[in-house]
C-alpha cells in the first residue's frame, strides 16, 4: 500500500458519518474514487459479476472522444497558423504567440507539433474554466444535497468543451457550463436523473444567448481579422459547388482539416470513438445507425424537391455526415444513456427522429446552418414518450398472444 | 396544397402555442402528470380547435367584420367590437357539446379529464388561436388547417411534457422546486429544444 492510500485511510473516519468533517464527505469520496477503485462490495443478492460501473463507463466515453478532441486541437492550431501564413503575419499580440515564440515553437502550419501546441493553448484555458466553474457547482450541490460527486461531470465538461469554438470568451464558457450543470442536471437531482444532455443544454444556452460569439464567420479561425465560413455554412449557401470553390474535398472534411468547433471537425476520429464505444457496449449502435439513416433519407428526399429551392437542397447525404457536428453529436451526445430512449425499438425511432430533425433544420431552415445540437435536445424531449409507446405496443402484443394461447 | 402543408408545420412546430407563445399554461402544467390523460386532453383540444377556429372564421367573414353584412344589405355596419364576446360564446358552446359527447360515449376519459374539460373554455390557447386567425385574416381553408395544426402542436407539447414528468418521477428534485417549480423549468428547457424550428419558411 502506498503512502497516499494509507493517508486516505487515516483521513477516512474524519469524513464518514459522525466524523468532524462529515459535511465534506462527498469531496473525500470524489478524491478517493478518482485515484483508487471504490471498495464498496455488494453484500446481499443479486450479485452481478461485472467490472463495469458508472465510473468506468464515464472514463470510457472520455477515452473514446480523445482522438476527436486531439485532432480538433491540432486543427485549431493548423487553421490559425495557415491563416497567419496566408495573411503574411509573422506573429500576433497576446500571451499565446508570446509563449509560442519564447518556447521556440513558432507558427509553421507544416509542423504537426507547432499546430498542436498552438491549438492546445486555446483548448487549455477553456477546459480549465469549464472544470473549475462546473466543478464548483458540482461540489456545491454534492455538499449541500449530500450526494456523491459523480464522474458524469468529467464527461459533461469534456464534451461541452469539444462543442465550443476556440475563440469563445472565457466568461461565456463559465456561464454556459453553469447553466448546463445547474439547470440541465443538478435541479433534477444529479447524474442519471436529468432528461436533457447537460453539455448540450449549456451549449444551446450560449448559442441562443450569444449568437455572435458562437456562430457566424469570424470566430472559427483564431487569428484577428481573418474570417471564413465553416464548410457547412458554405454548403448552406452554395451547395457542393461552393465547397469545391473553397478547395474543400470530402476527405478533408472526413479527416478533419476544416473549420469548426474544437472536437467536431474529424468524422474519422469520431468513427474510431464509435467503434470503441460500440465494442465496449457503452453506446448503442441502434441510435447511431438511426441518426445516419434518418439524416440520409431526409436529405435525399428533400433533394428530390424541384423548383426554386436553394443549392443546399442538392448537397448530398454523404457530405452532410462529415460536415459540422453530426459525427460528434451522433456518437457522443445522442447516445447518452440517460437522456436517450431506453428500449431497443425506441432507440431506432429516437435516432431516426434526431437525423430527420437535423436534416430539416440544416436544409429547410435558413436561420440556422447547424441543427444537430437542437435536434438531439428535441430527441431528448421525446425520448420518454417514444419509450412509453414502445412499451404499450409490447403490452398489447403480449396480451393478444396470451389471449390466443388460452 | 403546399401552402396548407407549410401552414400546418408552422402552426404545429414553429409557432407552437404552448412552447413559443406560452399559451394555455394552466392546463398545460396541471394535466401533464400522466401520459394517458394528456393524450385525452390533447385530443380534446385538437377537436375544439379544429371546430372553433373555422366557425369563428365564418362568423368574422359573414357577420362581424367590417362590411361583412353586405349580403343583408347593410354595407356600413361594423360589428367587430363584438368579437371577443362572440368567440368566447362559440368556444363555450362547443366545449359544452364536446363534454356531453364524452360523457355519453367515453365516460372513462370524461372522468379522467374532470374539471379541466370545462376549463378548456377559458384555455387561452383556444382563444389565442382564434385571435391569431382574425389578426392574420386567414381564409376559411387556412383557418381549418391552422385550427387543427395549432391544436396538434399544443397536444404534442403536453404529451411530451407528460412523458418527461413520468420519467422524472424517479429523479431527486430539491424540496423548493418540487411540483410546479420543476415543471416550469422543464417547460423552459423544452421550448429551448423547439427553438430550432423558428425561422423555417417553405
Amino acid at each position: 500500500m502506498s503512502t497516499l492510500r494509507r493517508f486516505l485511510d487515516r483521513m477516512q473516519p474524519l469524513f464518514s458519518k459522525g466524523g468532524r468533517l462529515e459535511k465534506y464527505g462527498a469531496l473525500y469520496e470524489m478524491f478517493d474514487t478518482l485515484i483508487y477503485s471504490p471498495a464498496d462490495v455488494t453484500r446481499s443478492a443479486p450479485h452481478v459479476r461485472d467490472g463495469i460501473d458508472l465510473k468506468r463507463v464515464m472514463i470510457y466515453v472520455v477515452f473514446a472522444s480523445m482522438p476527436a478532441v486531439l485532432v480538433g486541437i491540432y486543427n485549431i492550431g493548423y487553421q490559425a497558423n495557415f491563416a497567419m501564413e496566408t495573411l503574411g503575419v509573422a506573429t500576433a499580440d497576446g500571451w499565446r504567440p508570446w509563449l509560442l515564440i519564447k518556447l521556440g515553437i513558432g507558427f509553421n502550419p507544416e509542423s504537426i507539433s507547432a499546430c498542436f501546441w498552438h491549438g492546445f493553448l486555446y483548448f487549455l484555458p477553456i477546459y480549465i474554466v469549464t472544470l473549475v466553474v462546473g466543478g464548483f457547482w458540482e461540489i456545491l450541490f454534492a455538499v449541500v444535497r449530500n450526494h456523491e460527486v459523480n464522474e458524469g461531470f468529467l464527461v459533461t465538461s469534456w464534451l461541452f468543451v469539444a462543442t465550443l469554438p476556440a475563440t469563445i470568451p472565457l466568461w461565456q464558457v463559465a456561464l454556459g457550463i453553469s447553466f448546463g450543470i445547474v439547470i440541465g442536471k443538478e435541479v433534477f437531482g444529479g447524474t442519471g436523473k436529468n432528461f436533457l444532455n447537460p453539455a448540450l443544454v449549456g451549449r444551446a444556452f450560449l448559442f441562443f444567448a450569444y449568437p455572435a460569439e458562437i456562430s457566424g464567420e469570424a470566430i472559427w479561425v483564431a487569428v484577428d481579422g481573418y474570417s471564413g465560413a465553416t464548410p457547412l455554412a458554405l454548403a448552406a449557401g452554395g451547395g457542393v459547388q461552393a465547397l469545391a470553390e473553397a478547395g474543400i474535398s470530402w476527405s478533408d472534411a472526413f479527416i478533419g482539416t476544416i473549420q469548426g468547433s474544437l472536437g467536431e471537425v474529424s468524422a474519422l476520429a469520431c468513427l474510431l470513438g464509435a467503434v470503441f464505444l460500440v465494442y465496449t457496449g457503452i453506446a448503442s449502435y441502434r441510435i447511431m445507425l438511426g441518426v445516419v439513416i434518418g439524416l440520409s433519407v431526409t436529405v435525399y428526399l428533400l433533394s428530390l424537391l424541384n423548383g426554386d429551392v436553394g443549392a443546399v437542397y442538392q448537397t448530398p447525404w454523404y457530405w452532410h455526415l462529415v460536415l459540422g457536428g453530426v459525427a460528434f453529436g451522433l456518437v457522443f451526445m445522442a447516445t447518452d444513456p440517460v437522456s436517450a430512449s431506453m428500449t431497443n425499438t425506441g432507440k431506432w425511432i429516437y435516432g431516426v427522429l434526431i437525423g430527420f430533425v437535423t436534416a430539416l433544420i440544416r436544409v429547410v431552415n435558413p436561420a440556422y446552418t447547424e441543427g444537430v445540437m437542437i435536434a438531439i435536445l428535441f430527441g431528448n424531449v421525446f425520448a420518454p414518450l417514444i419509450d412509453y409507446f414502445v412499451i404499450q405496443a409490447n403490452i398489447r402484443r403480449r396480451r393478444r398472444r396470451f389471449a390466443q394461447s388460452d | 396544397m403546399a401552402d396548407y402543408l407549410s401552414l400546418f408545420v408552422k402552426s404545429a412546430l414553429v409557432e407552437n402555442l404552448a412552447l413559443s407563445f406560452f399559451l394555455g399554461m394552466c392546463t398545460f402544467l396541471a394535466v401533464s402528470k400522466k401520459i394517458e390523460t394528456a393524450i385525452g386532453l390533447g385530443a380534446a383540444v385538437v377537436v375544439v380547435q379544429g371546430i372553433t377556429v373555422p366557425l369563428n372564421s365564418l362568423i368574422v367573414t359573414y357577420l362581424l367584420g367590417e362590411g361583412a353584412l353586405a349580403w343583408a344589405g347593410l354595407q356600413n355596419v361594423d360589428l367587430s367590437f363584438l368579437g371577443l364576446v362572440t368567440y368566447i360564446a362559440v368556444i363555450a358552446a362547443m366545449v359544452q357539446i364536446l363534454e356531453m359527447t364524452l360523457d355519453k360515449y367515453f365516460p372513462a376519459l370524461y372522468n379522467a379529464l374532470g374539471i379541466f374539460l370545462p376549463l378548456i373554455t377559458v384555455n387561452c390557447a383556444i382563444l389565442g388561436a382564434t385571435l391569431f386567425m382574425v389578426e392574420r385574416s386567414y381564409t376559411f381553408g387556412e383557418s381549418v388547417v391552422y385550427g387543427v395544426g395549432s391544436g396538434f402542436g399544443w397536444a404534442l407539447a403536453i404529451i411530451a411534457l407528460a412523458g418527461i414528468r413520468e420519467k422524472l418521477k424517479y429523479s431527486d428534485v430539491p424540496d423548493g422546486l418540487q411540483g410546479l417549480g420543476i415543471t416550469f423549468i422543464i417547460t423552459g428547457l423544452m421550448s429551448l429544444a423547439f427553438m430550432g424550428f423558428s425561422g423555417i419558411e417553405f
